[in-house]
This record gives structure tokens, sequence and C-alpha cells, in this order.
């Protein structure tokens, strides 16, 4: 195989996160609009960040008038599970030098991730050539329908009027509601929600999300149901959606 | 130019658990303990971001039928649960906000 043939097989293996990925990247463009956050700024986000989860709540913290340290913080903890992608997409790479590794990591996202070792199982190891087809892709359309979305959103008015402002909160629904898949997460969900309302009535802002979810990860690690979930968990969760349904990067 | 910077920040934190276990922990399991910690990390941080918009939108408790981000979680939530499709909860979720706007 040649690093041609290679770099379109990628290719080709994004399209179905293309499809996702331009419809969830218009939604967060026109909720970033909405949130009051300028276009540029949206759209730097899916370029320099590209996470979908975090970029959203980044958007809605910016709504809110949140300040730097807790804009950063959320996207560092929201961000900390590539670390279990990051570590089980290392032995299925070809070796590579570390400045083609540090390339594929930039455009690691749960997507990505799950397609890659799909990818691995039938292509073996994957080449330098293949996760830049594959990421490259799949992060351009993200930035396409970031684009898009901005684009959208700066037509739509008062975004009130059509509820735009309840969208946010109806994605971090959705978000749950796709991650739910036993007695487990419906205890971390309810817990954490309880303890960040909790410290959001004492005055504690965004801050008190930040706390709750540290504080409910770090009792669910100690208090574990039987077995730790491992990481085929994980991907059962990215997957489970379908092309369309994803989380976004 | 502040913005910018936070963004830059935020690219930061995002990169680091993306690059350092790629480079430095190929072929090697991370420890368990730290594993369950991230594993409840996604769910728990959807939670307690979500939760006080929904039930203290104004900054004091409200389980009244007069806050609408709590009425129309009900249908986001149902149509979350039952299609499991981010894109219809963000319909049902805008929809129904706007419509109990018109209404009440």
């Amino acid at each position: 195989m040649t690093a041609r043939d290679d770099f379109r097989a990628g290719a080709r293996a994004a399209i179905p996160i293309v499809l996702g990925y331009l419809s969830i990247g218009l939604a967060y463009g026109v909720l970033g609009v909405a949130a009051g956050v300028p276009g540029w700024a949206v759209v730097s986000m899916s370029v320099l960040v590209f996470a979908g989860s975090a970029q959203l709540v980044a958007v809605s913290l910016l709504g809110q008038g949140a300040g730097a340290g807790e804009l950063v913080a959320a996207a560092l903890l929201l961000n900390l599970r590539h670390i279990l992608y990051a570590s089980a997409l290392a032995p299925l790479l070809e070796p590579m030098t570390r400045g083609r590794l540090a390339w594929v990591a930039y455009e690691l996202t749960d997507e990505t991730f799950v397609v890659a070792t799909q990818a691995a199982k039938q292509r073996g190891r994957l080449s330098f050539p293949f996760e830049v087809g594959l990421n490259g892709i799949s992060q351009l359309s993200w930035v396409g329908g970031s684009v898009l979305g901005v684009v959208a959103g700066s037509f739509v008015g008062d975004p009130e009027r059509l509820g735009l402002d309840y969208a946010l909160i109806a994605m971090f629904l959705g978000l749950l509601a796709l991650q739910m898949r036993g007695r487990r997460e419906v205890v971390v969900a309810l817990a954490a929600a309880a303890i960040s309302t909790v410290l959001w009535l004492m005055g504690l802002g965004s801050t008190g999300a930040l706390v709750a979810t540290v504080v409910v990860a770090s009792v669910g690690a100690i208090i574990r149901p039987g077995t730790g979930p491992d990481l085929p968990t994980h991907v059962g969760t990215a997957t489970d959606g379908g092309p369309g349904t994803e989380p976004g990067p | 130019m502040k913005l910018l910077l936070i963004i830059v920040a935020m690219g930061v934190v995002t990169y680091v658990p993306r690059v350092v276990p790629l480079m430095a922990l190929a072929n090697r399991r991370l420890p368990a303990w730290l594993l369950r910690f991230l594993s409840s990390v996604p769910v728990a941080v959807l939670a307690a971001f979500a939760a006080p918009l929904i039930f203290a939108p104004e900054g004091t408790l409200d389980v009244s039928l007069g806050n609408l981000n709590l009425l129309a979680a009900v249908p986001t939530v149902i149509a979350a649960v039952w299609r499991r499709d981010l894109l219809l909860s963000v319909v049902v979720g805008a929809l129904t906000v706007a419509l109990l706007r018109i209404w009440l």
C-alpha cells in the first residue's frame, strides 16, 4: 500500500464521522452565536481545541460570564477521558516518529478513536497517512459544520424566540442519555447533579460543577461495583448511537 | 485577545491528555483506580453542568411549573432516552421552550 492509498482509505473510513460532525458542528455554531460568543472564537475553538463536549460547555460558560480559570479547568476535566483513548491507540499504530505521533494525537476524539480501532482489526497496525486521512477529514467536517452554524446563527435573530437558549441544556441531556449504560451511570449522574446544584445554590457558580465532578468520580473510583469498567465499555458508549447521533469530537 | 488566549489554553489542556499517553504509555495499561476515576468523569461532568441550569435557572431552587427549563427537560429526556439521537433531543428541547413561551 502506498502512502496515498493509505490516506484515501483513512479518508473513506471517516465518512460516517463526517455526517455526525457536520450536523453537531452546525448545532454547536448556532449555540455559540446564541450564547453571545463571537463567531471567530466559536470557529477557533473547533480548530485549536477540537473537543465537542468541552466546546459546548465553554460557549455556555462564556455566555454566563465565567472566568478563564473555570473555562480551562472544565476543558481539562471533560477531556481527561482522552487518556483512555490515547493509551489504547498507541499499540495499534505503526512505529513512527514522535513528530508524527504528536500530529495523530492532536485530532484524537471519541469517534476517530473508535473508527481507528475498528480499522486496525481489519488492516493491522495503522500507518501515519491512514491516520492523517481519517483524522484530518473528521476535523475538517467539524470546523466546516461550525462555520455553517455561525453563519446560520447570525440569521436567526433573537435566539430565545426559537428556544435556542435551551438547546445547550437539551444537548447536555441528550449526551447524558447516550452515556447511560446501567445503574452505575444513573447513580453517578444523580449524585453529581445533586451536589452541583447544592454548591450552585451556595453561590459557587460553575466551579461547583467541577468540584461535584471530582468528588463523584473519586467516590465512584473508591466504591466500585464489581470490576472497574474497562476500555471496551467505553468504546461501546461511543459507537452506540451510530453516525448522526454522536456527541461530536 | 484575552478570549484567544483562553482558547489556546483550552487547546493545551485538551492536547496534553491526548499526546502524553500516546507517546509515553504505549503498550502499558493505566492503573485500575485511574481508569475507574476517568470512567465516571464524562457522566458526572455533564450532569453537574446541566442540573443547576435546570433546577435553579435564576439562582434559587425552583421546582414549580413556572420553571420552563425544568418543564422542557421532561420531553427532552424522553426523546433522548427513546431515540438516543442528539439532534432530536436538541430540537425537542428548543421547540418545547419556544412553544411554552408562547402559551404561558
